[in-house]
């Protein structure tokens, strides 16, 4: 078949109007320098993430490499006694971690369980408007300045629920006090993100499910959880990262003693309680006892880099899926 | 049963010419070599079942599909002989030309006044009054009377067909030789489209106008040519792809088209 | 037994027959248990403000804005020079990361193609940083204000870190902004002859402010109680002079109230409560602002 076109052909083409040739032109009538500067300047805010990663990984190795040149690493990673500054130095990084731990293993029990909690309680139960005034009520917990929860684990968490009203004996600075603190504000974490993937399981897996009789609660437990499973990982997985990270809480609760903990009623010192600490102090930049700063920041930095690149991995598995 | 040569004689005087026009997204083929002239000063329908390929065309026109990720034409579109997917050739001039009316209403969100003078303010026109430029645009599009109390209010708080009236008058407030209108009734009651499809029998005064339409009867009733689109499965996948069955004058197409296919269409058995 | 049970009644829809299901005791006990788990965590917030309330309510004074810190007269002492340089340090990264977060943004939802290298290496450094601790924030703003030879102490050092620490916040709140912004909208003014440009500047983004202007407010209300990174720039703790300029030396709320509850007396303690009270009313009023402007623009569309 051939009969496409009435009078098909480039021939008829040239028998259109012709306009003034300015008016016809097609090409760019200005060079629209304005545009081009405007771009630039779009390309160059996208690059500063980069740069910024770049920065952490040049002013936090920099330093490292001086402190390792002088401390093995082996040492660093396996000795059980930092004390970078006492007249005995001893620079094994093991007690720093054994506190990121223990402050980082009760906060996640307490904001697992009840970040995922909340989370089904506002996808699944909540009503629209419950969920308007709760969400942001809840979101408020991450809202709080560290600082606030650091005073409150001090003056009122340790002392007054641990000790007077459940009589745990924890001393003054403990890292049960600063985790628990450290759970709650991390629960909107939890909370947001692992809702944001219960609400992105389509309602017909629900429907299918209360089709086939299942309640309510089965629905939650055999299917809309399972679904969601790869973004509920990713919400844990921040959750582990925002724990490790976090700074004023555990160096104004947990305590400044670095040691090899073992009982959560005592305190301890974290990875960031350290830098905090040392950062406060009167180190001169160059030396030894500064550079140990930086050797504790990259080791931060690499675990937190590890726990969010899985973190990331999960996420975007998670956005394939929906 | 060559047509396209014995219609050859009454062929546009043309503003645009597609030759072998393809349309790729990806490599999906949506459309396939399209030749086909759009006369100025005149209405060109396209119709055509859903899935045809007949929006996917219209867009080519004025390089609206150089938005969509993936997608790549072939083929030539001459605007006055120059091919408007050339290499020197600036997709925003092709735009300032070659103007465009979506199926929705899309009324910026600001004011009416703001709507209109929009085009002209970013493309640099040289205007002695914006106000006039204003008002000669609403009128242009049947619009003024209806809203000149109220051009500082929200382009929003117009009806339906208000608002794709005030688009129409947005559109050449920026003075274009060509409007491309995609469906451009489709979200509007019956007494709006009417009014539309009065303003187009203007329109087509000043302007060439291209208009894809769902409806047959609305091709009936404004276009002077008429292009029926249809798709096929290309063998051995379930691709469909469009094509060109058949351009001609309207009252050809809708009184002894040249094509069964058109034929069926036209009188309702398939699509 | 609940199968049985809704065999014999069968409620007509399924949600219905869901609803039915939950009457027996272990549902019931489920939802319990998940409603207090939201409980529990707007209980501890209620606590938190109520005890902080008590503990600085004598301190919520006069001095505590007039008045310097002070090592020998706390019943005096005020937070003067921290409320100064909080305003000062805020202002300094809102000007930063709002710019830049905001062209970010742009860039990589308006012009970025998806399979351009670069723009997918933008992302996955702006997701990573998003979960950097904010301490190592403050070594890097350390480490630049040195190479480039300025005081590490200094307001323009702060405002780097924290804008850095919230330019992922700024840059993910604006994309979701934009990416709300109906598609229309863009094809209009393209089809106007708009050039991609003007597009962004007149049309995209003044659509998206709403969004923006929610996210970047929270950012900055989170950059406002943070005082991790600026810990790392030294000499901050004791602070008696207001600050003056991007070079001139400051405190904060945060490091403040750091200082402040570190120190064993009583009084340091209250002056520490009560500013937490001067920073939870900021913070709660930036998130009220906040929800504010959501709630409208989510009705409004």
């Amino acid at each position: 078949m051939s009969h496409r076109s009435a009078g098909a052909g480039p021939s008829t083409v040239s028998r259109g109007l012709r306009p003034s040739p300015d008016r016809l032109s097609l090409r760019s009538t200005s060079p629209r320098r304005g545009e081009k500067a405007a771009f630039g300047f779009l390309v160059l805010a996208a690059a500063v993430s980069v740069l910024t990663t770049v920065g952490i990984v040049v002013s936090l190795a920099l330093p490292a490499v001086q402190f390792f040149r002088e401390v093995n690493v082996l040492d660093f990673l396996t000795g059980t006694s930092w004390t970078p500054r006492f007249t005995e130095k001893s620079y094994g990084v093991l007690p720093l971690i054994t506190g990121t731990l223990w402050t980082t293993g009760i906060a996640l029990a307490v904001c697992v369980p009840l970040g995922l909690g909340a989370a089904i309680y506002l996808s699944e139960y909540a009503s629209t408007g419950v969920r308007k005034t709760l969400k942001p009520i809840l979101e408020l917990l991450a809202g709080v300045p560290s600082v606030v929860y650091g005073l409150f684990a001090v003056t009122f968490v340790g002392p007054v629920v641990l000790k007077e009203w459940f009589g745990i004996q924890v001393q003054t600075f403990s890292v049960l006090a600063a985790g628990l603190v450290l759970g709650v504000m991390i629960i909107p974490t939890v909370a947001s993100l692992a809702e944001d993937a219960m609400s992105a399981v389509p309602r017909s897996l629900r429907e299918a499910s209360y089709g086939l009789g299942a309640n309510r609660m089965r629905t939650v437990l055999r299917v809309v959880f399972p679904a969601a499973v790869s973004g509920i990982a990713a919400s844990l997985v921040l959750a582990l990262s925002r724990a490790v990270g976090e700074t004023m809480i555990v160096a104004m609760a947990a305590g400044s003693q670095a040691k090899m903990v073992s009982d959560p009623l005592e305190g301890g010192q974290t990875m960031t309680g350290f830098i905090a600490s040392a950062a406060l102090g009167d180190s001169v930049q160059g030396s030894l006892q500064y550079n140990t700063l930086f050797a504790v920041g990259i080791t931060l930095f690499v675990l937190t880099l590890v726990i969010n690149l899985i973190s990331i991995r999960l996420v975007n598995r998670f956005r394939e899926i929906y | 049963m060559d047509t396209g040569r014995i219609q050859a004689s009454e062929s546009p005087r043309a503003v645009l010419g597609c030759t072998d026009v393809s349309v790729y997204y990806g490599d999906f083929r949506a459309v396939n070599e399209v030749t086909m002239d759009i006369g100025v000063h005149e209405v060109t329908a396209l119709i055509g079942p859903s899935g045809c390929g007949k929006s996917t065309v219209l867009r080519s026109l004025n390089r609206m599909n150089d938005l969509i990720p993936g997608s790549r034409v072939t083929g030539t579109v001459a605007y006055h002989g120059q091919d408007i997917y050339g290499k020197d050739v600036d997709p925003i001039e092709v735009r300032r030309r070659i103007g465009m009316v979506f199926q929705k209403p899309n009324p910026f969100p600001k004011s009416i006044y703001d709507n209109v003078a929009y085009g002209p303010k970013v493309t640099g026109m040289k205007v002695s009054s914006m106000d006039d430029v204003v008002e000669e645009s609403l009128r242009g599009a049947a619009l003024w009377d209806e809203v000149k109390d109220k051009l500082k209010q929200s382009a929003y708080g117009l009806s339906g067909g208000q608002q794709q009236r005030l688009c129409i008058a947005r559109t050449i407030a920026v003075k274009p030789e060509v409007i491309l209108m995609d469906e451009p009734c489709s979200a509007l009651d019956p007494i709006a489209t009417a009014r539309i499809e009065d303003l187009m029998m203007e329109l087509k005064k000043d302007y060439t106008i291209v208009i894809v339409t769902h409806n047959m009867q609305q091709a009936a009733r404004v276009a002077d040519r008429t292009a029926f689109f249809t798709a096929e499965a290309a063998e051995g996948h379930g691709d469909r792809t469009g094509h060109l069955v058949e351009f001609d004058l309207t009252t050809k197409i809708f009184s002894n088209p040249s094509d069964n296919r058109t034929e069926d269409y036209i009188s309702g058995r398939f699509g | 037994m609940s199968a049985v049970t809704a065999d014999q009644a069968m409620p007509r829809t399924p949600l219905a027959r869901a609803a039915y299901g939950e009457k027996d005791l272990r549902s019931m006990g489920f939802l319990v248990v998940l409603w207090l788990c939201l409980a529990f965590g707007i209980l501890v917030l209620a606590v938190l403000l109520v005890t902080t309330f008590l503990d600085g309510r004598e301190r919520m004074d006069g001095e505590l804005f007039t008045n310097y810190t002070s090592q020998i007269a706390p019943e005096t002492a005020g937070a003067r020079a921290a409320i100064l340089g909080t305003a000062w340090v805020i202002l300094t990264t809102a000007l930063l990361a709002i710019p830049i977060g905001v062209a970010a943004a742009s860039y990589l939802e308006e012009f970025a193609s998806t399979r351009s290298r670069f723009a997918r290496f933008v992302e996955l450094n702006v997701q990573n940083l998003a979960a950097v601790p904010a301490i190592i924030y403050g070594m890097l703003a350390a480490a630049a204000a040195v190479a480039v030879g300025i005081p590490r102490n200094t307001v323009i050092a702060g405002g780097i870190a924290l804008a850095l620490l919230i330019l992922p916040v700024v840059i993910v709140a604006t994309r979701e902004a934009l990416r709300a912004v109906p598609q229309e909208i863009r094809q209009a003014s393209l089809a106007l002859g708009a050039t991609p440009m003007q597009t962004l500047a007149r049309q995209t983004l003044p659509a998206a402010v709403p969004g923006i202007a929610t996210g970047t407010i929270l950012a900055l209300s989170r950059a406002m109680g943070e005082a991790a990174p600026l810990l790392l720039l030294g000499g901050l703790v004791f602070v008696k002079f207001d600050p003056n300029g991007f070079l001139s030396g400051f405190t904060t709320m945060p490091i403040q109230i750091f200082d402040w509850a570190a120190r064993s007396q009583v009084e340091f303690q209250q002056l520490a409560a009560a500013a937490s009270i001067l920073l939870l009313v900021l913070v709660i009023l930036l998130n009220g602002v906040a929800i504010i402007i959501r709630n409208k623009y989510a009705t409004a569309r």
